[in-house]
């Protein structure tokens, strides 16, 4: 979805114009003959539809509940049955996709801006600079975000911000890494020595000059993060500490319905599941496609 | 830097315990008793000089010492970590190596996409689906990792493998893929054809030259997946009701027992410091090519 639009932008600026677009469009035209992005995102797009529309093609109101018709298995009237109090299951499941396709691509947008910003200005200033801020990035590395996410949730309150703070944040130094290991490639080319001759600023060479040849490897981190933020913030939706009731989520949804399953009422938690499994597999299907697209 | 997380971000701690509606001097009289109305630097230091002589603090809500509860919890998480690291080391390495064997035809697909697939799921995605197959429709396995009391060490193995089957898949990808990709380098390389063209037979060469270089990137990436593993146990223990490590943060986290929290999440960081010890130390065994302090 984003991946067309910024590459569409991004040229634009670069000095060596002519010879990016050529590159650019192969690689859009690659991507449309390849079948495994098609297929991710087709699924994608689907979960999209839903979450924009899904209101008002949902047979039921999702939040609107019917004690009498609790935790009725899947009929002609309920497609997907219904949960423990009575609210329609496939309702719940289509307008479950807004809050997760919400949080996880601002969350991704979070982390690839304050990581692309870290690692251009690591890459290109290296000495200690460079060595300071990839320690302490290393560091966060090591500690896996649920824990990270757990601390801060615990300390500073369950919201949807504080969910894509953190996700954002922590996902932050990954795509930093990347960035600067591209841009110290890139660093050591002529053009970069022409704008530094040329007495242009640090900033102007590194967001003017190196950004643009840098936006293929950002492109696809970014893609294959979102499948990890997705990752994320069900994970953490279904613990508790992530989106909150009443709202649909699929994530929440698990969570308040799983204690139910020894007792058999299986299509509270399948349908959503299975939800959440074809939107990571779409986004991942999708993310290998940018990835072959650019690689080959 | 986990003291301070646990610390300085919460606020009040006796508030947090006694709730909104408590006298102001019951609030101060239990800070005084706990010790948290002390300046963070004295608290900090005997913090960490209690936990070196083992003495991890008194948990708020329990009001009894922090370590039986944490030395317990992490022996039950090493079994269930033990469990899927026992079955996927093996399981995965071997699917690698026949994927790159069969390399790009119908069988490497299969164990590829199917790595790829069940690797990027959420743990309590593939967990609960696990759970309606195993345990609800085929009533095969236990849903909870809960035995009874005084179960003999087969029971308990009974009651984990459903528990360690969701950290098995998504390690099983990671595993595989890294096994695969080895695998091709080191059957393209010149010390294989040269094994070939000396006559070796097949099984040899693969047994000899190619396996025993293939594998060393495995090893590694096996030992920084223990820091995913712990991220994967928070989830999979709350899911089984498994009272392990990640289950105990989990709960001190929602309860802000904040000693537990602490002594959970820095016993988490030394086993995981010391896994990634124990990874350099095999790497160095298996590549003599590293060893140190010979031929010098």
């Amino acid at each position: 979805m984003s991946a067309t639009d910024s590459s569409a932008t991004i040229p634009a600026p670069a000095p060596n114009d002519a010879n990016r677009r050529g590159p650019l469009a192969e690689v859009f035209f690659s991507l449309l003959r390849s079948g495994t992005f098609l297929t991710g995102l087709a699924i994608v797009m689907f979960w999209v539809a839903c979450a924009l529309f899904g209101e008002h093609f949902a047979p039921y109101d999702p939040l609107a509940d019917d004690i009498i018709n609790a935790l009725a298995p899947p009929s002609a009237e309920h497609w997907f049955g219904t949960d423990q109090i009575g609210r329609d299951v496939f309702s719940r499941v289509i307008v479950g996709s807004r809050d997760i396709l919400t949080v996880a691509p601002l969350a991704t947008l979070l982390a690839t801006i304050a990581g692309t910003a870290l690692g251009l200005f690591t890459g290109y200033f290296r000495g200690i600079v460079d060595d300071i801020i990839s320690r302490i990035l290393e560091a966060f590395m090591a500690i896996p975000v649920v824990i990270v996410a757990l601390l801060a949730i615990v300390a500073l309150g369950t919201s949807k911000t504080t969910v894509i703070v953190v996700i954002g944040l922590s996902f932050a130094p990954i795509i930093a890494r990347t960035v600067r290991a591209a841009v110290l490639a890139e660093r050591q080319l002529d053009y970069v020595a022409a704008a530094q001759l040329r007495h242009e600023s640090a900033l102007h060479t590194m967001f003017v000059e190196i950004l643009p040849n840098v936006i293929p490897p950002i492109l696809v981190e970014t893609t294959v993060r979102l499948g990890y933020a997705i990752f994320a913030v069900a994970t953490l939706s279904f613990m508790g500490f992530g989106i909150q009731p009443p709202s649909p989520d699929w994530g929440l949804s698990i969570s308040s319905n799983y204690g139910m399953i020894g007792g058999g009422f299986w299509w509270t938690v399948l349908f959503d599941a299975i939800a959440i499994a074809s939107l990571v597999i779409g986004v991942n299907l999708a993310a290998d496609g940018v990835h072959g697209a650019f690689n080959d | 830097m986990v003291f301070l997380g646990g610390q300085v971000l919460p606020g009040n701690v006796g508030r947090a315990i006694l709730g909104p509606f408590a006298d102001q001097r019951a609030v101060d009289a239990l800070n005084h008793s706990l010790g948290v109305d002390r300046p963070l630097l004295t608290q900090y230091g005997s913090w960490i000089w209690n936990f070196v002589q083992g003495d991890m603090g008194t948990s708020y809500i329990f009001r009894s010492p922090v370590a039986p509860f944490v030395i317990d919890a992490l022996g039950n998480s090493m079994k269930l970590a033990a469990v899927a690291f026992v079955l996927v080391v093996p399981i995965g390495i071997f699917g690698g190596v026949i994927a790159a064997l069969n390399l790009n035809r119908p069988l490497d697909r299969i164990i590829s996409l199917g790595g790829l697939s069940v690797t990027v799921l959420p743990e309590f995605v593939t967990g609960i689906i696990l759970i309606l197959i195993f345990g609800v429709w085929l009533r095969w396995l236990p849903i909870s990792a809960a035995w009874p009391r005084d179960a003999g060490f087969f029971t308990q193995l009974y009651y984990l493998i459903l528990p360690s089957l969701p950290l098995f898949l998504v390690l099983f990808g990671y595993i595989a893929r890294m096994a695969r990709s080895g695998m091709i380098e080191a059957l393209d390389s010149d010390y294989t054809r040269t094994a070939v063209l000396k006559g070796l037979p097949w099984r040899t060469v693969i047994w000899r030259h190619v396996l025993r270089n293939a594998l060393l990137p495995t090893i590694t990436v096996i030992a920084t997946q223990t820091g995913y593993l712990i991220g994967g146990l928070v989830v999979i223990e709350t899911l089984f009701r498994y009272q392990g490590i990640g289950s105990l943060i989990f709960t001190a986290a929602r309860g802000k027992d904040f000693p537990v929290l602490e002594a959970g999440i820095l016993t988490i960081g030394i086993v995981y410091a010391v896994a990634t010890l124990a990874a350099d130390f095999l790497y160095s065994v298996l590549n003599p090519r590293i060893r140190l302090g010979t031929d010098q």
